[in-house]
């Protein structure tokens, strides 16, 4: 847990349902900064004029019921939705001041810059080194030796390297759902990317694979802007130190950690975490 | 209302007795089907595994009332069944990949699948004729080129079906885990859903494999069959079923043996093949 102590709310961001606090010290700098964000499914709003901003090197969780909105939301970030047709996304979302929505933007390459973790563990149907070689390849010629290093390094990263490192020649999918998962973050990582998205990443593991993520979790963010969907509040108050809750497409309320699940500007958001619906 | 006490005692009985005749019904299907399959494997192997032979794979096929061998039809059946497999399989995979992948959300989609599905179901003479009049009538002659032209419109919807069914069983996860990486849409689908997809692709490949080595209509008019050994791509050649077609039905007891024999050969053939395509398939959805 890395809530920042010396945080106080001196910036405002907009939310479609009037003035939100914003958290985190002047210090940090907007990674990413999200204006006016609408995304539509066809005919179907699933964001409504989202603002807000993801720090550098901190955690920002998403929270809120199903269908809020939030997975969509990290979607958008690294324009994974794009895979799909009738899916549009509208405003502008700033990665170190660059609009990443411009049609101009490379979405691969892009990609490379966001990573995303997903769901469910996805291991390519390849070896543990070739699984994370893969990634490194398409953006760098690597010999050999080096190649070695930064499968290693990005294995070790990942707290999954003194468990596999007399297999890597193993299949990525023999490898248990935690292991897994892990290795899916270690894929991530080599490529070097600036932030990382990270969707429901626990949520198909059992409490000793998700404790190590979390640590994990917590380690990567000395080095990377981390975004986190999760439906689990005690895992939002765990890993992040800002959060955002996300009502029906609507961002209800965002701030740090510590004031959002202690004293909740919105009622909204203190019925949630509270239990009472969603 | 009935009484619950003829509920009990008559309907259970009655329902016992429509599933005995159904279960019966089945089995006897079963039965049905497997014995015709043991009779004809039998009368197979009784008839055709006399005349095997060094000579079968040695000589070529005998004239009227001689000895000979099948070597020329086996090695016609070879060059023909490979150039159709050559020339069907890339386009195969290539419409297949353009289904389940680029065009998957297209309006086209579902009119080529329509399609592909109405030639994979074509009666093969038709096929023949449709190469006769596309290779053979421009070319000035029978070939075995246009015998592999034939096969290879028989090997392309085959291998359509299988591509675009294996490419839309990989999960979308997966693809967009590939992308989430920055790797673009080729290299995803080369690298990742060819990969995942590898076992039922090769299993369709072989099952087309399977579906020409037998296949006699779309040859009659294109490869036309060769009593004499040719390696010559543009002109006629043997080939098994060609060569079964031909001596099964004449008068001479050397032909009829040999037209047996080469019956046996082609059913192990295409049984090797099925059994090795089933083995892919259990491989790959074991764990």
């Amino acid at each position: 847990m890395s809530v920042s102590t010396t945080s106080a709310p001196v910036l405002s961001g907009v939310a479609a349902n009037g003035p939100i606090q914003q958290a985190a010290g002047p210090a940090a700098r907007e990674k990413i900064k999200i204006e006016g964000l609408n995304f539509f499914y066809g005919q179907n709003q699933a964001l409504k004029g989202i603002a807000l901003s993801l720090r550098e090197n901190m955690i920002t969780a998403f929270i809120g019921p199903s269908g809020c909105g939030k997975s969509t939301l990290l979607r958008v970030l690294n324009r994974i939705y794009e895979l799909y047709p009738n899916q549009r996304a509208e405003g502008t979302v700033l990665l170190d001041g660059e609009d990443i929505l411009d049609p101009k933007q490379d979405r691969n390459v892009l990609r490379a810059r966001i990573g995303m973790v997903f769901q469910k563990p996805t291991p390519f149907p390849m070896s543990i080194y070739e699984n994370i070689a893969f990634g490194v390849r398409l953006y760098e010629n690597l010999p050999r030796p080096e190649m070695d290093d930064r499968v290693e390094h990005a294995l070790r990263g990942a707290a999954l390297w003194n468990e596999v490192k007399d297999k890597l020649q193993a299949s990525g999918t023999s490898l248990s759902g935690g292991q897994q998962q892990r290795l899916c973050i270690a894929r991530t990582v080599a490529v070097k990317p600036e932030v990382i998205l990270l969707d429901e990443p626990c949520s198909a593991l059992d409490p000793i694979s998700t404790s190590r993520i979390e640590e994990l979790i917590d380690e990567l963010s000395s080095s990377y802007t981390i975004a986190i969907v999760t439906h689990n509040m005690q895992q939002a108050a765990r890993v992040s130190d800002h959060t955002a809750f996300m009502y029906l497409g609507e961002l209800v309320e965002f701030g740090d950690t510590q004031t959002i699940f202690t004293a909740p500007r919105q009622k909204q958001t203190e019925q949630y975490i509270t239990g009472r619906f969603g | 209302m009935q009484p619950a006490q003829s509920r009990s005692s008559s309907l259970p009985a009655r329902r016992k007795s429509a599933n005995a005749i159904f279960q019966g019904l089945c089995y006897l299907a079963t039965a049905l089907g497997l014995t015709a399959l043991c009779l004809i494997l039998g009368s197979l192997l009784y008839n055709g595994i006399g005349g095997l032979s060094w000579r079968v794979f040695t000589e070529i096929t005998p004239g009227p009332g001689s000895e000979g061998g099948l070597l020329n039809a086996i090695v016609g059946s070879l060059i023909m069944t490979v150039l159709g497999v050559a020339i069907g399989t890339p386009i195969g995979i290539l419409a297949g990949t353009f289904m389940a992948e680029y065009g998957r959300y297209e309006r086209i989609t579902p009119v080529v699948r329509f399609i592909n599905d109405i030639l994979l179901s074509a009666p093969s003479i038709i096929i023949g004729l449709f190469v006769y009049e596309l290779v053979v009538v421009p070319m000035g002659g029978f070939s075995a080129l246009a015998g592999g032209a034939a096969l290879a419109v028989i090997v392309i919807p085959v291998v359509v079906r299988t591509t675009e069914d294996m490419l839309l069983l990989v999960p979308s996860q997966l693809r967009e885990a590939a992308a989430s990486i920055g790797a673009p849409r080729s290299v995803i689908i080369r690298s990742v859903c060819y990969k995942a997809a590898q076992a039922g692709i090769v299993t369709g490949i072989l099952l087309a494999i399977a579906r020409v080595s037998g296949e006699t209509a779309p040859l009659l008019f294109t490869a036309l069959g060769n009593l004499n050994f040719s390696l010559s791509l543009t002109s006629p050649m043997a080939s098994l079923p060609l060569t079964i077609n031909q001596f099964a039905s004449s008068a001479y007891p050397e032909w009829q043996s040999l037209a047996w024999t080469g019956a046996l050969i082609i059913t192990a053939a295409v049984l090797l093949l099925s059994i090795t395509a089933r083995l892919l398939v259990s491989k790959r959805s074991g764990p």
